[in-house]
């Protein structure tokens, strides 16, 4: 890898190329409030952004963030409110796109944030849902942030927190689930995709200074692998100057 | 009221509590302290995510059970003390009752309303389904059962002596939890005369009928931030993080940080608090409510 980003500025960009110009992103914590950042200022003028705990937004805050909540994203929002308000535009089917970051993740695009080893007494208590599985259920559709590692893309979660395509193509519908699920999962090695039905993810791109061999040995099933696949592309200079005015320390990006 | 004095008459062992309602800001922590030190046993923990609060109640072995939708530092990842207790039952077991920030809500609301449960169609295809029971799946569509705080405590900017308050920023799930709550005691960076908060009835977050207690409390959320009076305290939770990983740690901590300290008034002293103070004062115009 290039000396000159890091594996998370990498995934906050390619996060950010799968924000449209004029979406509503319901955007979430950590790297996904630097992505829709990175997209306002580049391709994604007039994407709005969706905080759970009341807060829609169309620039991100001009200061660093530590949780959605500090007070630098609530001065200047254009809409101040409760939970619920914002949970009803993600219920009405009219969010674009959300963010999940994920403890542990499947060949469907299923998260596990709850239970590692079982719900009675678990190897690990995880935080839990969050926003999480509303967004999973309820999105548009939804991009999975991932550290990639084998323990964490398994061939099926043990415990479903999020749901992504069930257990194949068409189980969202069958279930009743409105959104359309996960298109990608962005990890630190890669860049996973879901077709266009649902079903199982396959290798779209390796980042540059991965392999597909590399990236085939750290997942923890037979991951496809797209016929084209592809590098991701680096970050250019102006997105890695937008990262690093949002956070100055690197206090997401792994330069702190 | 002290806030010793409203936790001692207000929160008794057993109690259903719901803090924590903004989600990140205005977390009432020196409520959460105060908890602690009285010793309080058997609490149900009531709130969407929790900042560490839920985990250092934990942690004191102040909980029997947690109702809500994340637990752990939201900067610094996991909560030690919530996995001490699931994993290996320390210091005593704990039952979990997990949501989605989406289903506490409507859980609060339903309770807010007298309903008999919300009907949704969040958490259709998440095995939270099947692991809490206070959850349905009914012809294709999920029923929420109401969860009814016995308290709920918020931390504000400003009431006045009979529990009218004002609070701004994000909301999170404050209005559901008050008007579900049997009970509110509302913690305030300022006590104003009345006349300030009737100046704008639009503000007050819940009828003054819920508040069984006002206690001013500067500084009762730090940590977390406050919009107008504070910032995020991102080293304190840096520094919980840490030190809670362990059993030993997190006693030092809390003996350090609760135990150790007399009140709030306390806990605030000393340069690096008065630090985190907002300097950039940012004010609305205000409203006309002219009648006549």
């Amino acid at each position: 890898m290039s000396e000159d980003y890091t594996a998370q500025e990498l995934m906050v960009t390619a996060a950010a190329r799968e924000i449209r110009d004029g979406e509503l992103v319901f955007v979430g914590m950590r790297l996904p409030i630097l992505a829709y950042g990175v997209a306002r200022s580049s391709h994604a003028p007039s994407a709005r952004a969706l905080f759970e705990l009341g807060l829609m937004r169309d620039a991100p805050a001009p200061a660093f963030l530590a949780t959605m909540g500090d007070p630098p994203n609530v001065a200047g929002a254009l809409w101040a409110t409760r939970m619920s308000n914002v949970m009803a535009l993600l219920a009405q089917g009219i969010v674009d796109l959300g963010f999940i970051g994920g403890a542990e993740v499947d060949r469907f695009g299923n998260l596990n944030t709850s239970y590692i080893g079982g719900a009675i007494r678990p190897a690990t208590k995880l935080p839990g849902s969050g926003g999480g599985a509303d967004i999973a259920i309820l999105s548009r559709r939804w991009v999975a942030l991932m550290s990639h590692e084998r323990r964490r893309l398994v061939d099926r979660v043990s415990y479903v927190t999020s749901p992504g395509h069930g257990d194949g193509p068409g189980w969202r519908a069958r279930m009743g689930l409105s959104g359309g699920g996960p298109t990608a999962i962005v990890t630190t090695m890669a860049v996973l995709r879901f077709p266009d039905e649902g079903g199982e993810a396959y290798l779209a791109s390796v980042h540059p200074g991965h392999t597909v061999d590399e990236v085939l040995a750290e997942t923890g099933w037979d991951l496809a692998v797209a016929p084209d696949v592809g590098v991701t592309p680096e970050p250019s200079q102006q997105e890695l100057a937008e990262i690093r005015r949002l956070d100055p320390q690197g206090f997401w990006t792994g330069r702190r | 009221m002290s806030m010793a004095e409203a936790v001692d008459r207000f929160v008794p062992d057993g109690t259903q509590l719901a803090m924590g309602t903004c989600l990140e800001p205005a977390i009432p922590f020196a409520a959460g302290h105060e908890i602690i030190r009285q010793g309080r046993r058997g609490l149900t923990l009531i709130g969407p995510i929790s900042d560490s609060l839920f985990d250092q109640l934990i942690g004191a072995g102040c909980a029997e059970r947690v109702c809500a939708a994340w637990v752990g530092n939201v900067s610094e990842g996991l909560g030690h003390c919530y996995r001490r207790a699931a994993e290996r039952g320390e210091p005593h077991p704990i039952e979990i009752r997990d949501h989605s920030n989406f289903s506490i809500s409507l859980a609060l609301w339903a309770a807010a309303w007298g309903a008999p449960y919300m009907p949704t169609r969040t958490l259709l295809g998440s095995d939270i389904l099947t692991t809490n029971p206070d959850l349905e799946l009914v012809d294709g569509s999920v029923r929420i059962r109401p969860v009814q705080p016995d308290v709920a405590v918020f931390h504000v900017q400003r009431s006045d002596p009979a529990g009218r308050a004002h609070a701004w920023g994000p909301l999170g799930i404050t209005e559901e939890a008050g008007l579900a709550a049997r009970r509110v005691i509302i913690s305030c960076e300022e006590l104003v005369e009345p006349e300030v908060i009737l100046s704008d009835p639009n503000r007050i977050l819940l009828p003054e009928t819920k508040v069984v207690a006002v206690v001013h409390e500067p500084g009762g959320a730090h940590p977390s931030p406050l919009q107008g009076f504070w910032r995020r305290d991102h080293a304190a939770y840096r520094d919980y993080a840490a030190r809670s990983r362990t059993a030993e740690g997190f006693s030092d901590w809390l003996e350090e940080w609760v135990l150790g300290v007399s009140d709030r008034a306390a806990y605030m002293a000393g340069a690096s608090r008065a630090e985190l103070a907002v300097q950039r004062h940012l004010l609305s115009v205000p409203v006309d409510y002219g009648d006549e």
